[in-house]
């Protein structure tokens, strides 16, 4: 009797089935997983800044492969209620798609923020002071946020586990050794830790990441009429860029080609040199 | 420059994780100009980018800066020096790099570590006209510990030397020397120049009797990461979930392949369990898993592994790890104080977290020539052999450079980072040594704040006989009581009735009191206790090695109350024994004092008392309150 046994394309010739190849989207994905799972064990209690945006939709798809399709902590959305309206449907939506349990918290009026910051900066630092408030009431010690190094340069600075001390505070200058995936949590009182599960990321990689996994968007990133989205804020200091990408494919192959930054289209980051690194140091992200 | 590098599209399925290469070298040797050039040279700007380097230049009235790219941050510069590392993508033809710039300035040991230590391949810039330095020899032994496999060295600012081949061979010879001392192989040394491109991007026309590659040539040549799937299987279990009534226990494959029907050891308990399954969510389903991936299993039976506890296949010797309860150890030393013998801290491996001590120092690098010496301590950002010991059997597989295997790392009680340690293997005790295995707490130091509410510390109070220690101690002891802050006061007559009765007053027996208090009162500080002691301690060495013993928590309190003074209030009549020759060796009298030079409180004599003990109490209060 002959039988004919068929490998398929993940089985060796020995018959068992064979890990496979991971790519860069695998190692990014299984180094993000890893993180996440760090923050979720260490920091306690601990929370997700979801901006509606691509990066914190990739994160939140990252943490329900890291715990099995679940999000089992708190995802934060910082309301400076200038979002797009798109944007607060596509929150309502996928709250109970994803069955996230949602806190929703609000930023003191523009009055109430330093004077001395540009014009857009300024309105951009009240969402400091809403997360501030938010990280406060909730004692949140661990806070996770989808910045990425390839943003800005300032952000390539960062560490994976971030301390910020007393009043939120960003010390650049003195940040903790971070290697061998081991991450540091020192604690004092009023200080809290920010997590960066996206820091090696780039933007092709979470469009690519987005692509394959099938991850929902806001329409806004997609062209209508020349213009598309390539970054979203508050609707008064974000500027759409020229495009026709309408979909994640187009937008991938436009990114390929594009040489312009991705922030270019954040009026803050034109405002003067050095006031992102201000931003930052007082706890925007 | 840099025309004959094509940018191609991105075409590929499958594709590679970019390849981290990390550039590191003595201050100055010109890290951040070649960091600029390859970017430029390999088109990899964005437009962006570029305009905010010509922007930078213009406004400080300089042509172009490459390594203005790097210096982001308005602080650096401001100072002109590159303070913490930064990852830049890059790509040569189809593979892309990511590149890592390490800061060269010594007190920025860790952020280039942070840097360095994912890195495949490193670049050691040194200058040809200097030769090696200090950090090039520090970054060179740091490549070695952090387990960089593939080295290349560019020869910068060969132009000074005129690309003048006697001179660079020698360069090059000595550089050599020194990497092999490391036992590290080199793979290209290459004779460049930064600033003009000589053999970066392509070959410079001034060394044409160099028949190596030029840089980027060298860099294409770096192999790919080693498989770490063919090895036998670990996963440290990073934590246990239960969702939808399935436990999971998650981690991330450290190297090797697990398979469902495999059957797998639980840590140092030896437990068996055999994998269910191998869990993932919104992923192809697979039975098998290989390294680097973050999976879950569900074992059977349904056992509760603890976080940190090692998976391996069982039913095979030769793939278990070493177990041992004491390791040998390499050191990478990156706190501010120098490390001793006795100290305790977590040994994080992996997941898992081990309390040791350090046992022995074995050896301390030399950075002069890079050979080993004895020492008794190890300085900040130095280097060092160890040996461990640990509460318990630690499985563990030695450190092996471009493996995750035995990257052990230190941290103290306030959950920092102190220091790298890579592991050499159990360690063998000497004939007639005895092991001991001391524990450390495991409550935090930041747990025992908040349950006390208020911080730990040691007030060691030295000064004559007579002089008020004890009386000014016990008056703060009490103030401080009502302000709701446990204090204990050790006192000199107190501890000699107890235990230092065995111990008289000569200059051993005196060391030895001190070095008994300081170990008492450092125990009660770890417990979160305030301590006051009232110790006569004369010598500034005695003085000095309490402060050892305590650490940072140790301050010292001068009661400066001059001889005469003592002497005439004389409480318990012994300065007139001593005068009439009844007490030998009496300090003052017939032994010396030697009064701190800078201690961090001094109560001074012309005060009334009462002032003394205010101002002693007010001083443990702004140290010790939250």
């Amino acid at each position: 009797m002959t039988q004919t046994r068929i490998l398929s394309r993940d089985q060796s010739t020995t018959g068992l089935a064979q890990p496979r190849i991971m790519d860069d989207l695998d190692q990014l994905e299984a180094q993000s997983i890893f993180i996440l799972r760090e923050a979720y064990r260490k920091l306690k209690p601990l929370s997700l800044l979801w901006s509606l945006g691509k990066d914190s939709n990739v994160m939140v798809w990252l943490a329900r492969k890291a715990f099995m399709g679940h999000v089992p902590f708190p995802v934060m959305h910082v309301d400076t209620e200038k979002k797009f309206p798109e944007m607060y449907a596509f929150r309502d939506e996928y709250t109970k798609k994803w069955n996230l349990d949602l806190l929703l918290g609000y930023c003191p009026p523009v009055e109430e923020i330093d004077p001395s910051l540009p014009p857009a900066a300024r309105s951009a630092a009240r969402k400091t002071a809403g997360l501030a408030a938010m990280i406060d009431k909730h004692k949140f010690r661990g806070v996770i946020a989808g910045i990425r190094r390839d943003e800005q340069a300032t952000r390539a600075k960062e560490r994976v586990f971030s301390p910020r001390g007393a009043g939120h505070r960003w010390d650049v200058r003195n940040q903790p050794p971070e290697f061998w995936d081991q991450y540091a949590t020192p604690y004092e009182d009023g200080m809290h830790i920010r997590v960066h599960p996206l820091l090696a990321w780039r933007e092709i990689d979470i469009w690519r990441y987005i692509e394959r996994e099938g991850i929902p968007l806001v329409d806004l990133y997609f062209a209508k009429d020349g213009k598309r989205y390539r970054s979203l804020g508050d609707q008064d200091i974000t500027n759409p860029i020229e495009s026709n990408a309408s979909t994640v494919a187009e937008v991938i192959a436009e990114l390929e080609t594009s040489r312009t930054s991705e922030r270019a289209g954040r009026a803050m980051d034109h405002e003067s040199e050095d006031v992102f690194e201000r931003l930052r140091v007082a706890g925007y992200l | 420059m840099g025309d004959n590098i094509v940018t191609e599209s991105f075409s590929e399925t499958h594709r590679a994780a970019a390849t981290p290469i990390v550039i590191v070298g003595h201050v100055d040797h010109g890290k951040s100009t070649l960091i600029g050039r390859l970017l430029y040279d390999t088109d990899s700007l964005q437009d962006g980018k570029l305009a905010q380097i010509v922007e930078s230049s213009r406004k400080r009235g300089l042509a172009v800066e490459w390594s203005f790219l790097l210096d982001s941050l308005q602080i650096e510069r401001d100072q002109g020096v590159t303070v913490d590392s930064t990852r830049i993508p890059f790509r040569l033809g189809s593979r892309e790099f990511v590149i890592v710039d390490a800061p060269g300035h010594r007190q920025f040991l860790r952020n280039m570590i942070t840097g360095a230590a994912d890195a495949e391949a490193a670049v050691l810039v040194v200058d040809a006209k200097e030769g090696a330095q200090e950090q090039t020899r520090r970054h060179a032994m740091l490549l070695r510990l952090i387990g960089i496999r593939h080295v290349i060295v560019l020869l910068n600012k060969s132009d000074i030397l005129g690309f003048d081949e006697a001179q660079i061979v020698k360069v090059e010879s000595d550089v050599r020397q020194l990497l092999g001392r490391l036992e590290i192989e080199v793979e290209a040394v290459v004779p460049a120049s930064a600033r003009d491109g000589d053999n970066i991007a392509s070959r410079s026309e001034r060394s044409l009797w160099y028949k190596g590659p030029t840089l980027v040539e060298a860099l294409a040549n770096v192999p790919p990461p080693a498989s770490r799937a063919a090895l036998p299987f670990r996963m440290p279990v990073q934590d246990v979930y239960r969702f939808d009534g399935i436990r999971y226990v998650a981690g991330r494959i450290e190297r090797g392949t697990v398979r469902a029907g495999d059957r797998l050891s639980i840590g140092a308990q030896g437990q068996v369990a055999t994998v269910a399954e191998v869990c993932r969510w919104h992923a192809p389903e697979l039975p098998v898993a290989g390294a680097g991936e973050s999976i879950a299993l569900r074992l059977e039976p349904d056992l509760v592994p603890d976080r940190g506890d090692l998976l391996f296949p069982a039913d095979d010797k030769a793939a278990a790890p070493e177990r041992s309860a004491r390791i040998r150890t390499r050191l990478f030393w990156l706190r501010g104080e120098p490390l001793r013998v006795g100290e305790s801290f977590t040994l994080r491996l992996a997941t898992a977290e081990h309390d040791v001590t350090v046992a022995s120092i074995d050896a301390v690098v030399d950075l002069e020539d890079l050979t080993l010496r004895e020492g008794d301590s190890v300085p900040p950002d130095g280097f060092a052999e160890i040996t461990l010991a640990a509460s318990h059997a630690v499985l563990f597989d030695p450190f092996s450079p471009g493996f995750g295997d035995g990257r052990g790392v230190l941290v103290d009680r306030y959950q920092r980072i102190v220091g790298g340690a890579p592991l050499i293997g159990p360690a063998e005790l000497a004939d007639g040594e005895h092991a001991i295995h001391p524990t450390a707490s495991r409550v935090s130091a930041a747990r025992q704040v908040q349950a006390r509410g208020h911080k730990s510390g040691v007030f060691w109070l030295t000064g004559l006989p007579g002089s008020g220690k004890s009386t000014v101690a016990r008056a703060a002891e009490l103030a401080l009581s009502e302000q709701g802050i446990n204090a204990t006061v050790l006192d000199g007559d107190t501890l000699r009735a107890g235990l230092c009765s065995d111990l008289g007053f000569s200059p051993e027996d005196r060391h030895e009191n001190i070095r008994r208090a300081a170990h008492v009162a450092k125990i009660l500080a770890e417990s979160g206790q305030v301590v006051i002691v009232a110790l006569v301690s004369p010598l500034q060495a005695d003085r000095a090695q309490a402060r050892q013993i305590v650490g940072e928590n140790f301050h010292e309190v001068f009661v400066d109350t001059p001889l005469e003074t003592c002497e005439k209030r004389d409480p318990k009549g012994l300065y007139a024994a001593a005068r009439a020759g009844k007490i030998p060796e009496f300090t003052g009298i017939s032994a010396p004092y030697e009064a701190p030079v800078s201690p961090e409180l001094r109560l001074p004599a012309d005060r009334p008392e009462q002032e003394a003990i205010n101002t002693l109490t007010a001083f443990i209060l702004r140290i010790v309150q939250p």
